[in-house]
């Protein structure tokens, strides 16, 4: 699988906010083998070292960045934050947000094709967080989008895929680009439900980072990934209405007398 | 001359965005800068003159999802 030209043998990708200490988020990062986490950028006084502290843990992982707009409601902060994130963290990777609202989260797609087009054309390369709208994505593909995150649900709701039938018709409407469901998932049944369909990676924080035990959900998550990829290449059955007998009828012993 | 860093006052000497961060403790910090809106590259600085009003945003990483 690549990103941008980018070959990754990890199909997850995971955040890296909200968990209990930064050790525990180290050894959750380890164990979900992800090769690529999200960060963020905020303020910071002189005084502080937060963001500092933090980066250099990071830096210390060896994985790659990817640096996010999240907070932005219009595409000019979403732009702004972008230049200030390739500076900061060395990539031209911006997970693009642009929220219309706080309390769904949902994203403005009429903003986000907007960052989208300014910013490729500046040289970024752009992973918009969008829904499962095909002609938003249609217009993202257009303003030069080489991936695409539809959500499974709103972010951080834990519901899992919200609309499988929209993500599956999204894998058979952009067969060649890769597709990460991002947000909304909550165990790793989810993820492997993704995988199941076609999807190129999963992005996720929360499931990992507010479970009871971070690391062994890390682990768990990048199993089920695994496991759905590998069902996904195994081309799985497509559901049936009537019951089909696994078992052979044929050469049954007459026993009815 | 008044500007406002993530919003909050600050009383300086005029000076450039540059100088005022060291002033401000950011030297040597990694930290990306915007001013009135507009993101001011690490290079360029050293050449933005401040003027009374402005508006600095200063960030820094952080967890992220």
């Amino acid at each position: 699988m690549s990103f941008y030209g980018v070959e990754l043998s990890s199909r997850l990708l995971l955040g890296t906010a909200r968990y209990p200490s930064p050790k525990v988020l180290v050894d959750a990062i380890k164990a979900s083998e992800a090769q690529v986490v999200t960060v963020s950028l905020r303020r910071e006084a002189g005084s502080e070292r937060s963001g500092q502290g933090f980066w250099s843990i990071i830096r210390s992982l060896g994985v790659r960045v990817l640096p996010n707009t999240a907070g932005c409601h219009t595409a000019k902060e979403a732009v702004t934050t972008a230049h200030m994130a390739r500076e900061l963290f060395d990539t031209p990777w911006i997970k693009l947000e642009v929220i219309r609202d706080d309390e769904t989260l949902q994203p403005d797609v009429f903003g986000l094709v907007e960052a989208a087009k300014v910013l490729n054309e500046d040289g970024f390369e752009v992973f918009p967080y969008t829904t499962e709208d095909l002609s938003v994505a249609d217009r993202l593909v257009e303003a030069g989008c080489r991936v695409l995150m539809p959500w499974g649900a709103p972010i951080g709701s834990a519901r899992g895929l919200n609309n499988a039938y929209g993500l599956k018709a999204m894998r058979a409407h952009f067969p060649d680009i890769p597709l990460v469901v991002d947000a909304g998932l909550g165990v790793p049944s989810h993820a492997a439900a993704a995988m199941e369909l076609g999807y190129d990676a999963v992005l996720l924080n929360t499931a990992v980072a507010e479970a009871g035990d971070p690391v062994a959900m890390a682990k768990a998550f990048a199993l089920a990934i695994e496991a759905g990829r590998m069902a996904f290449a195994a081309r799985p059955l497509e559901p049936r209405d009537m019951a089909a007998p696994s078992t052979p009828v044929f050469g049954m012993a007459a026993l009815g007398g | 001359m008044r500007i406002f860093v993530n919003g909050d006052q600050h009383d300086i000497e005029p000076a450039t965005l540059a100088l005022a961060l060291d002033a401000l403790g950011y030297g040597g910090k990694k930290i990306a800068t915007a001013v009135n809106g507009r993101f001011v590259a690490a290079p360029a600085r050293p050449k933005v003159e401040l003027n009374d009003g402005d508006k600095i945003e200063v960030v820094a990483p952080m967890q992220g999802g």
